[in-house]
């Protein structure tokens, strides 16, 4: 091992590694096939450590939750290369297993070692969300699965390719196991050309600067993350601090969930004790080890965003997080709702970590993906389905209020078109509005979640969703009060129906003519609403974005009907609520 | 009755070049730029070439509009949409400012109260489910008048698929609206996605009054000047167009500025006998760099101007990192040196400015370091730069904390930065396919030259090409940018099968149309050509390639068929992505045409320095500058002086009133016959 490379060269280095995870990032989203990777950008690539996976380099762009996952799925191909032997130049490994190292079955990694001088010298990786992989619901969000089984093909890590040749045969299984094929193999070479591109790109990286240094690099990075989180944590005030939040049910048996973690904070290193959340449940809510400990890394990032995304940041930090829990599940329990886990997990170490860093605070995001599918049958006979998720409103803030119609924590994944929507499926948008009313009051209120209404145009279309957020609301902080549930009504031959388990449903059976409605959830709200500037809130209600009942009722404000402020009556209805 | 004027206003100084066509002699102009009354400087400017009623032509490169949409200080306006869809503006893509952070809002240019919705609905395929009723456009406008909308924007779902309703709304609604500000979204952009479209007809709307009043005051004080000629304004696509379209499409102005200087700058060098170059444009707070392949500037679909206000209209692709004169060098908590991209700017400006800042600077580790003149500051502005204030800086924010020398921890700045432009310069050509050892780096503006060489040396580039007037780039693309237009409609077509006829159709008819706006622009012209290409992609993408099509006007008919058109998209297709995907269907998606007036070739030797320069005359004093760890005598020239020929080599300091320019050991530079200094590997 060299000595460190200089300042000079560790900030040159930074930028030219990132440069290549975000190329490789820009390639795929360019060349995918479905929209969930093109538009969504559900996808993610970096560099890993040769023998332990922790993450070396990451790109800017990449999905969050993946940032913190991909150590993992490294990791897995790493004990199965310790494992089994036989590791090549030129070999790539394929998989979606969400117990090893993955996330859920709809998301395929590639790891791809990088020999130089005939040693390992790293790990190349690359994820994607391909469309659909099988399983009793297209897309993939089983609401109603029980087993593994139901939601998918799952692939262990395999050597797609070998030496250089690709293996048709696992291209074979792959297409004769989903409904959409044709799309897999374009988001599959999508995700092969990055990979090819990131390795040429670190070629010519370390035939310029010598593997040493860079290697002398990659440690001095992690180093710094990991120095850096420490000053923030020791920033903090030691002690403990709980908090829980709850899922609405598991899709399967009504029964609420909890997400509890006791945070303790100790000097310049963390706790995250999760032991006294749930049981593994028997619907799809269920998540793996990996994707817990990746959501706290999501959930500290956003916190703390000045730390540099690689595994250095999170070696202060100490996970408790037992089998006995559904933040720990083991094959074959469902895990294809993982993404409705993971929000509140991540919303439970803001919520925690508001308690010991007010100045940091976010109240909760609207919190919920909403996976929603319509499918069915074209006249010549061809499948269709449409597969989005859907936004809603973040937090407030001690900077602002929270933004509107933003995208989750785990997410920077842009919403497909309406028009891009209406033109690939035979729907119609009636509505794709913000939703007024939705938003966690607060000095700084949270942002407003929306209304999307959809009109089937044809007959036969198939409805599902797996959502969150029906019963319990995204909580506010420092004083700020909840946001609005989510909702989820449609129209059949009887009049109006919602779901039994509020908002997961995979049943709907919609005619020409009929609609799905959704409404999400706004964020929470930061700080005692009846602090907010009246101004502001009369703006609002003359923007419709609150009610003036909601004016009254959470701020305190009274507006006169054509929405100018009322001075008077607000000072008295304030005088009310103070005494 | 021969001069072409050329008017850069930029923030704190406006440009001016005059040519002669006559003569063939060129000058140049520079005065003070007020904010918020540009007009005043741009009209006193043109008092330096003499009788403005003589002037044959004044071609305009605005950042007026670009000010109006960072600043938020456009028009009060109103918008009428389908119903449901009211919130579209405000919904964006659904996404965020950062991938890291959640905080933050944002606020759309058309407040909530001011957009209403009105019963209709076009689908997909174009079919109309529900028909526009006029007299409810015409309530909903006035409406918004009593709310006091001074400009309307109409934006209705699927519009690019069906454009009737539109038509017939815009038509209502211009029968009530007091002024010309009303403008529909397939008329602006017949393109799908709804809020890309909708944001660009938005921002239209909230541009049409600024701009409109800016060119009215300066065509009143062109009128009062007897000016007879013709007056256009530089476009984001570096092509000019008359102040009509101008007022009518004013969002086409966003990025007017530095699009007229990427366009001089391609045509410097290709004169100079480059035709593939990066240019670079080094300014206060940011490194400004694009791409001009075999003489074409790239172009960009799009771009965002600010988080939320996205402009979707094809403009020369400009690529920007906070990396500039007054960006702030810091150490991080983890104990890292970073650059930018936090940046004093011009006011307070560098630590060396004197204005209060004193946290160090690019500018002030290059002063330290003795690359730059302190008796000479480039602008003229301040009399003297303080190079003690700016060592001390270096000293406690820098040096201290990385355990290095003051002059140490300067250099270590300059190469942090250097490394942030390099990265920029790897962006727009290796990760677009471009090997950079093809591509010559022109710096223009008056930063970009202390640093060529350095980034010669870290991206592997062919050499530097330093115009003879980089301060005045700009205001000479607007003497010699062509005249443009470009048109856009999304068309959903299968390539298997394709009936050329619903190809040729829209192409036509887009061709002409723009064509009849290029020709209508008033400007002399040698011959108008037409572009068109193709938005394609595999059925079941998203994004799309771009396809070029060999046609002209003249030639429409033949190469439109099928196997044609494919053997283009594959070519384009394996360009971008190196694979092909067999077995799947290839769709069209969009057709764009783009109508280039092109006119007379400006002369370049117009430039060139004058006969009788010496390079006895060129000698300065040499002066200490700190290169690669040591202090080295370095000789100094001043850079106008030197006689076409002469070979200078590094290390040396070149200096002219817009420009530093540093040549490192192990570089020549030559002063060519057109006064450009073309910087090589010795």
């Amino acid at each position: 091992m060299t000595d460190a490379p200089d300042a000079v060269t560790l900030a040159v280095l930074k930028g030219r590694l990132e440069q290549i995870a975000d190329e490789m990032d820009a390639t795929l989203y360019r060349s995918a096939f479905n929209p969930i990777i093109a538009e969504a950008r559900d996808a993610c690539h970096g560099l890993y450590h040769p023998s332990t996976g922790a993450t070396l380099v990451q790109g800017t762009r990449g999905l969050p939750i993946f940032v913190g996952a991909m150590a993992f799925a490294v990791k897995a191909v790493i004990d199965k290369v310790a494992k089994d032997g036989n590791l090549d130049p030129g070999d790539t490994f394929l998989f979606n297993d969400p117990y090893d190292g993955g996330t859920h079955l709809n998301d395929f990694r590639l790891v791809r070692p990088v020999f130089r001088n005939g040693k390992l010298f790293c790990w190349i990786a690359s994820v994607g969300h391909w469309i659909d992989i099988g399983g009793n619901v297209p897309g993939g969000f089983n609401a109603r699965a029980t087993d593994s089984f139901q939601e998918g093909v799952r692939i262990p890590p395999v050597k797609l390719i070998r030496n250089g040749a690709l293996d048709r045969d696992i291209v074979a299984i792959l297409e004769a196991n989903s409904r959409v094929p044709v799309s897999n193999w374009g988001d599959l070479n999508g995700q092969l050309n990055a990979l090819a591109l990131g390795e040429q790109r670190l070629a010519a990286l370390l035939d310029d600067y010598g593997d040493a240094t860079v290697e002398a690099a990659f440690e001095a990075f992690t180093a710094r993350a990991e120095a850096m989180m420490r000053a923030r944590i020791a920033e903090l005030p030691d002690g403990r601090y709980t908090f829980e939040d709850f899922l609405d049910n598991d899709g399967i048996v009504d029964e609420r969930l909890t997400i509890a973690l006791d945070l303790t904070i100790a000097g310049d290193s963390m706790v995250l004790d999760f032991s006294r959340t749930s049981p593994p449940c028997a619907g799809p809510l269920n998540i793996a080890y990996s994707t817990a400990v990746a959501c706290c890394y999501v959930a500290l990032k956003h916190v703390f965003t000045e730390v540099p995304a690689n595994g250095g940041c999170l070696a202060p930090i100490t996970f408790v997080i037992p089998e006995t829990t559904l933040l720990a599940a083991r094959h074959p329990r469902p895990v294809g709702g993982y993404t409705e886990t993971i929000l509140r997990a991540i919303g439970v170490v803001f919520g925690a970590l508001a308690q010991a860093a007010p100045a940091r605070a976010t109240a909760a995001p609207f919190g919920t993906i909403n996976a929603l599918s319509l499918a069915g049958k074209r006249a010549d006979g061809k499948p269709w389905v449409m597969f989005s998720f859907f936004g809603g409103g973040l937090g407030g803030n001690p900077e602002s209020d929270g933004l509107s119609h933003g995208n989750n924590a785990i997410s920077t994944a842009t919403m497909p078109p309406a028009e891009i929507l209406e033109a690939a499926n035979p729907v119609m948008f009636t509505q794709w509005a913000l939703r007024p009313d939705s938003a966690g009051p607060g000095a700084h209120r949270g942002g407003f979640g929306a209304v999307y209404e959809i009109e089937a145009l044809v007959d036969d279309t198939d409805g599902f969703l797996l959502g969150e957020r029906g019963k319990f609301p995204p909580f506010g902080v420092v004083g700020g009060g909840a946001a609005a549930l989510n909702r989820f009504v449609w129209t059949s031959d009887t009049g109006t129906s919602s779901a039994p388990m509020v908002s997961k449903v995979t049943d709907v059976k919609l005619r020409r003519g009929q609609r799905v409605r959704l409404e999400t959830p706004g964020g929470g709200g930061w700080g005692d609403p009846m602090r907010r500037d009246p101004a502001r809130v009369a703006q609002d209600v003359r923007q419709g974005l609150i009610s003036s009942e909601a004016a009254r009722r959470d701020y305190g404000v009274a507006v006169t009907e054509d929405g100018r402020l009322d001075a008077a009556a607000t000072a008295l209805l304030r005088k009310e609520v103070a005494a | 009755m021969s001069k072409i004027i050329g008017v850069d206003v930029g923030g704190t100084f406006t440009d001016l070049a005059c040519f002669d066509v006559a003569t063939g002699r060129f000058s140049v102009a520079k005065v003070p730029s007020n904010r918020g009354d540009e007009a005043t400087g741009f009209l006193e400017g043109l008092f330096h070439f003499g009788e403005v009623s003589k002037f044959t032509a004044v071609v305009h490169g605005t950042t007026v509009g670009t000010n109006a949409l960072l600043e938020r200080k456009g028009a009060r306006i109103g918008v009428i949409t389908t119903a449901g869809f009211r919130d579209v503006l405000e919904m964006r893509r659904r996404d965020r400012r950062n991938t890291w952070g959640l905080w933050g809002d944002f606020v759309p240019v058309a407040d909530r109260d001011l957009r209403v919705e009105v019963q209709e609905r076009t689908l997909a395929d174009g079919t109309v489910r529900q028909h526009i009723d006029p007299a409810a456009v015409k309530d909903a406008a006035r409406h918004l008048l009593d709310k006091g909308a001074t400009a309307l924007a109409i934006f209705f779902i699927n519009a690019y698929a069906n454009a009737e309703n539109e038509a017939i709304a815009i038509k209502a609604a211009r029968e009530v609206w007091p002024n010309e500000h009303v403008c529909c979204s397939s008329e602006i952009l017949p393109e799908i996605r709804e809020f890309e479209r909708a944001s660009t007809t938005a921002l239209n709307a909230y541009l049409q009054p600024v701009v409109g009043s800016y060119l009215a005051r300066l065509e009143d004080g062109l009128a009062q000047s007897r000016f007879k000629g013709s007056f256009h304004i530089v476009q984001s696509n570096g092509g000019i167009m008359s102040t009509a379209t101008a007022r009518r499409l004013p969002v086409r102005t966003a990025l007017s500025g530095p699009a007229a200087g990427v366009i001089a700058a391609a045509a410097i060098a290709r004169e100079a006998g480059f035709e593939d170059i990066i240019t670079a444009d080094l300014g206060g707070t940011s490194f400004d760099v694009s791409l001009v392949a075999r003489g074409e500037p790239a172009l960009a679909a799009q771009t965002t101007i600010d988080f939320g206000l996205v402009v979707r209209t094809p403009m020369i692709e400009i690529t920007t990192i906070g990396a500039g004169g007054g960006s702030i060098a810091r150490v991080d908590a983890g104990g890292f040196l970073d650059v930018g991209p936090e940046s004093a700017g011009s006011r307070p400006g560098p630590v060396c400015y004197g204005q209060g800042n004193t946290r160090p600077t690019l500018t002030d580790a290059n002063l330290v370091l003795g690359r730059i003149n302190a008796d000479r500051p480039i602008g003229g502005k301040i009399a003297r730069l303080d190079v003690e204030a700016a060592a001390k800086a270096i000293e406690i924010d820098i040096a201290k904390p990385l355990g290095l020398s003051t002059m140490a921890a300067a250099e270590a700045i300059v190469r942090v930065a250097n490394a942030k432009m390099a990265g920029a310069i790897r962006l727009v050509s290796i990760e677009r396919g471009h090997d950079p050892a093809h591509f010559t780096i022109l710096p223009f503006g008056g930063g970009g030259a202390l640093h060529v060489s350095a980034l010669l040396k870290d991206v592997g580039l062919k050499a530097a090409l330093v115009p003879r007037y980089p301060g005045i780039t700009s205001a000479l693309g607007c003497i010699i940018a062509n005249v443009r237009h470009d048109e856009v409609r999304t068309l959903n077509l299968a390539l298997e099968g394709l009936d050329a006829p619903r190809l040729e159709k829209p192409i036509r008819e887009l061709a002409a149309k723009a064509r009849a706006i290029v020709d209508s622009a008033g400007m002399p012209l040698e011959r108008v050509a037409i572009e068109v290409e193709l938005d394609m992609h595999y059925v079941g993408q998203t994004h799309t390639v771009s396809v070029p099509l060999p046609v002209t006007l003249e030639t429409l008919e033949a190469p439109l068929g099928e196997a044609a058109i494919r053997q283009a998209f594959e070519h384009a297709y394996r360009r971008a992505f190196s694979r092909l995907l067999d077995g799947v269907g290839v769709r069209i998606v969009s057709v764009k045409v783009a109508a280039v007036g092109v006119r007379p070739a400006f002369d370049m030797k117009a430039l060139a320095p004058p006969a009788g320069s010496s390079l006895d005359a060129a000698r300065r004093p040499a002066r200490d500058v700190w290169l690669d760890g040591q202090r080295v005598a370095t000789p100094v020239w001043s850079r106008l002086d030197l006689p076409v020929g002469t070979i200078t080599e590094g290390p040396a300091v070149l200096e002219q009133p817009d420009t530093t320019i540093l040549v490192e050991a192990g570089f020549v530079a030559r002063t060519d016959a057109l006064g450009n200094l073309i910087i090589s590997r010795n």
